[in-house]
């Protein structure tokens, strides 16, 4: 199939429907991890960045990506991988945020930062995305996945994740 | 811009991560409960993680045609560039998480540094890395003060694993001709020089906890040219082993 070059809004609004592999309601242009579109008479070129260095998702999210636009017959595709700067949260979308909490996921506050770690910090309570009380309380900063924590709710008495700041 | 020094120092920074990764992941499904089984087999995926952008960064500076795969599956013990603090079996989890705060401490002012490596893809790394050492060091620091202001028990086995690891913290920050050559050209960073940021903050969470440092003054050391205690060589056999016997294999 012969077709034009496609713009790179076209290609923003079809990567806007491959979802996170571990958290698919929310896709992986909102999540910051898409970088760059670039459209060249030799094909296409996705640059993405990893939300954590050991991000097991990644060659998922790439072989998505590739499909993705495959089914709309673009192709060749170029997949890049960048590292700096360094992905944060604070490149969540606004929609996206809300998506999360809506799928049970309290969104990140903003990524710390980049002063001496702080030892003793007192962690603000969260709001917690099923009953929104906020008393709540972190278990752990670690979760299911490298970017989430967990929580508990003392009201609902329900543990749930957290999108954790970085 | 090129040096002899630069392969040796990336496989110093991607073993480190890579060795005490693997370390880390031995405790997957043993944690004494299931937040801190997740929370170390996180930490051990994030090491690897940095580890293998470590090492195939190294491959492509080498030049030779070795993956991050080739490098980790197919060096022997001798080869790998590890500090020996981090090859040292995982111990009770006290020692665990003495180590991994001992070593995230490390990492952190390590890869604050790093991040301004004139070797750009170095310097994307560590930024990276900055932020997970960060998380690293926050988790082991509390738990070092949760076990050594524990109990009775806690507090003895914080204490045994500090004295056990204390000697072979001085490797850490012990500068050779690779450090300093890596230094000089404003791609690495001179170990030496974080020696006083991390013994002030190891200072303060250890008198927090109400643990003490040993006094003497013998530090170990060897990894960085590939002396190695015995440990890392069966490590590494079984960490190898799927590897080596079917090489190639994908799945």
């Amino acid at each position: 199939m012969i077709r034009a070059l496609p713009s790179r809004d076209e290609i923003l609004a079809i990567l806007d429907d491959v979802k996170d592999p571990e958290i698919p309601v929310v896709s992986v242009v909102e999540l910051g991890i898409v970088r760059d579109v670039g459209v060249t008479a030799d094909g296409v070129v996705v640059t993405i960045t990893p939300t954590y260095s050991g991000c097991p998702a990644m060659r998922e999210i790439e072989a998505d990506i590739a499909s993705a636009l495959a089914d709309h017959g673009i192709a060749p595709v170029e997949i890049r991988t960048t590292y700096s700067p360094a992905w944060t949260t604070d490149w969540i979308s606004r929609d996206a945020r809300d998506k999360l909490e809506a799928y049970g996921i309290a969104p990140p506050g903003p990524a710390e930062p980049s002063e001496l770690v702080s030892l003793t910090r007192r962690t603000p309570s969260l709001r917690c995305p099923y009953c929104q009380s906020l008393a709540t309380e972190r278990k752990s900063e670690f979760g299911s996945t490298a970017c989430k924590a967990i929580w508990f709710c003392r009201s609902c008495r329900q543990p749930f994740e957290q999108f954790k700041p970085l | 811009m090129s040096t002899p020094a630069l392969v040796p120092y990336l496989l110093r920074l991607g073993d480190d991560r890579l060795v005490l990764g693997h370390r880390l992941s031995e405790w997957c499904g043993h944690g004494p409960i299931l937040e801190e089984d997740i929370a170390i087999t996180n930490i051990a995926l994030d090491l690897i993680g940095e580890a293998a952008l470590l090492l195939k960064l190294a491959g492509e500076e080498e030049g030779q045609g070795r993956d991050e795969d080739a490098l980790a599956y197919f060096r022997d013990a001798v080869d790998y560039r590890n500090a020996l603090m981090v090859e040292l079996p995982k111990g009770d989890f006290g020692f665990t998480i003495v180590r991994q705060f001992l070593f995230s401490a490390y990492s952190v002012l390590q890869m604050e540094a790093l991040q301004r490596s004139k070797l750009e893809a170095l310097g994307g790394i560590a930024a990276k890395a900055l932020k997970e050492s960060r998380y690293h060091l926050r988790h082991s620091a509390q738990w070092v003060i949760t076990l050594g202001d524990g109990t009775e028990e806690s507090h003895d086995r914080a204490q045994r694993a500090v004295d056990e690891l204390w000697r072979y913290t001085g490797e850490l920050f012990a500068a050779d001709e690779v450090d300093r050559e890596m230094a000089a050209i404003g791609m690495g960073v001179d170990p030496s020089t974080l020696a006083e940021p991390w013994q002030a903050q190891v200072g303060e969470v250890v008198l927090r906890a109400g643990l003490t440092v040993p006094t003497h003054e013998y530090m170990q050391q060897g990894g960085r040219v590939g002396r190695h205690t015995e440990h890392l060589g069966h490590m590494l056999a079984e960490m190898q082993i799927v590897a080596r016997s079917h090489p190639g294999a994908k799945w």
